[in-house]
């Protein structure tokens, strides 16, 4: 019969949080960082599919690294959530901090109760009227929460990414600079190795942009991120308006041109993309 | 109410359960008791409750208008002069309600939720069929109430946008739902409005003329029908009229409104049947 070995508590706890850890590691990152208009996500993520950011509600969206498997179950936990509580209350009524509290209680439980903790590292991120009032959450594999102020960079390079976001990241920073500044910091090599540069097609963008009315979340693409990227174009920030193409409304590419006559006639041309 | 809110733990688990994209599913697993159907009636009586009446809707070249009176009724009293009956379900789409006012609302406010829940977690919009299926699905699990007396009918109304046209499903107290062509409408002053719509449709109308028609089809109901509530001109109520094309849904705002509905009471002036 062979006799379990005693193991203590602090080892049992650091054993996880060092397989956690490692797991998270290993991924790609994630920047979250404020600007003057609203909150943005840059990832390193080559896929057009599987996201690492999305819309949780109105004014809130989610970034997470590590398990794709796991962050994507917590996505789905924390959209039913938000329904939630937006169909039983109202819809102002669904704040990130519930949210952020509720991951943190679910994060927490599995982190001591489950046979392996989640290796997920993910942000909460509400846009307010201003500024001052955006929240940003960081939530770890254990279930910790961090309120943090204007930034957040996790996974794989996350903390070489967060020493160059201190250096050079201000408030109030416009958004064609501030995607800058995460790409070039996202393509840095922490070892001193010559850096990537990443592509618009390297990379998955969105925002929360403040001036919106309702769902505030866009991704952006195609012709308007290159736009917003590049230092010579006087792109700034996002266009007002959604694309005029017809379909889902949820990614920004700068092709806003009026579809024909708004007053009826014919059907618009098809989308030439 | 277990909304596991809180400090208290753990998400639930039917907030971790995969599969399923439907918010009507997951409250029904986690708090059926918010549904609109999730509720007892005592069995043999009959209560009095608000109705909502006359809801209209036409296609055009381009797309498709619902419109609605904004007249809301108890037995033979106005319950409500300014209530809104068409609402906005998704960006492409529209649902107007007729029947216990109340229910109906709360079906939509549902219906809605469950749109917007399924575009957040599929990441893609469902299709006008699926939509239509959706709310069918909603209204089927109503019949128990709606033979009780509190019956909701709603008419959809949605763009296609693989066919790049204008959609229109009816429904029955059962759930049954049927895809109506050209030009539907439901509620008390229906037979009176799809009288006025079958002389005045026109196929190839643009969204302006769709407008006028259905304008006048909720006055020809409203001329008729006691329940169904004709524009105000005194206290400016106007009914209530949604766009939906291929750039999305827009309600026509008050003063578009205005415009149709003077235009329309001036012609009838000495012609109050709209002989043309």
């Amino acid at each position: 019969m062979t006799m379990p070995f005693y193991v203590s508590p602090e080892q049992l706890m650091k054993d996880r949080a060092d397989f956690a850890r490692k797991g998270i590691a290993r991924g790609r990152s994630v920047v979250v960082l404020g600007y003057d208009r609203g909150i943005a996500f840059v990832a390193d993520n080559p896929s057009r599919a599987l996201h690492k950011v999305s819309e949780i509600y109105d004014r809130i969206a989610f970034a997470a690294v590590g398990k794709y498997n796991e962050f994507e179950n917590l996505r789905v936990a924390g959209v039913r959530y938000a329904d939630l509580r937006g169909y039983s209350y109202d819809r102002r009524d669904v704040t990130a901090r519930g949210l952020a509290n509720a991951y943190a209680q679910t994060l927490g439980t599995v982190f001591t109760q489950e046979s392996k903790p989640y290796e997920v590292e993910i942000v909460v991120a509400q846009v307010g009227e201003t500024a001052d009032e955006d929240q940003i959450y960081r939530l770890t594999y254990d279930g910790s929460v961090a309120d943090e102020q204007g930034f957040i960079a996790m996974g794989g390079t996350g903390e070489h990414i967060t020493t160059g976001l201190k250096e050079r990241w201000r408030p109030g920073m416009n958004l064609g600079d501030a995607l800058a500044l995460a790409v070039e910091l996202l393509g840095q090599d922490p070892s001193g190795g010559p850096s990537r540069a990443l592509t618009v097609n390297q990379i998955e963008v969105a925002v929360l942009d403040r001036a919106r009315p309702r769902r505030t979340f866009r991704r952006l693409a195609g012709p308007l991120l290159d736009a917003l990227l590049s230092s010579e174009n006087p792109t700034k920030d996002v266009p007002a308006d959604d694309d005029a193409a017809p379909g889902r409304h949820d990614t920004l590419t700068g092709d806003t041109a009026p579809s024909g006559d708004s007053a009826g006639g014919g059907p618009p041309e098809p989308d030439p993309s | 109410m277990n909304l596991g809110f809180g400090g208290a733990g753990r998400l639930p688990a039917a907030f971790m359960t995969t599969g399923s994209s439907s918010f009507t599913e997951f409250i029904s697993a986690h708090s059926p008791e918010l549904l609109p159907s999730g509720r007892a009636l005592p069995v043999g009586h009959t209560i009095e409750a608000p109705h909502g009446t006359t809801i209209v809707a036409l296609t055009y070249q381009g797309g498709v208008v619902m419109a609605g009176d904004r007249r809301a009724t108890m037995g033979n009293l106005i319950a409500n002069r300014d209530m809104d009956k068409v609402f906005a379900a998704d960006e492409y789409s529209a649902v107007g309600i007729a029947g216990t006012a109340g229910l109906a609302i709360e079906v939509v406010k549902l219906f809605q939720v469950e749109l917007e829940h399924y575009e957040k977690i599929e990441g893609t919009l469902l299709s006008v069929e699926g939509k239509a299926n959706r709310l069918a699905s909603m209204i089927r699990a109503n019949l128990a109430m709606a033979m009780q007396g509190l019956s909701v009918v709603p008419m959809f109304a949605g763009f296609d946008l693989d066919a790049m046209a204008g959609r229109i499903f009816s429904y029955d107290v059962t759930g049954g739902c049927y895809e109506e062509h050209d030009h539907h409408s439901v509620g008390s002053g229906s037979l009176f409005a799809r009288g006025a719509m079958k002389k005045l449709w026109r196929p190839g109308m643009d969204s302006a003329a769709a407008t006028r028609v259905a304008v006048e089809a909720l006055y020809d109901a409203a001329d008729d029908d006691s329940a169904t509530g004709g524009p105000d001109l005194g206290r400016r109520i106007w009914p209530t009229l949604a766009v939906v094309d291929a750039s999305g849904l827009r309600f026509l705002d008050d003063d578009a409104l205005a415009a149709v509905v003077e235009l329309i009471v001036a012609d009838r002036r000495g012609n109050p049947g709209g002989a043309r």
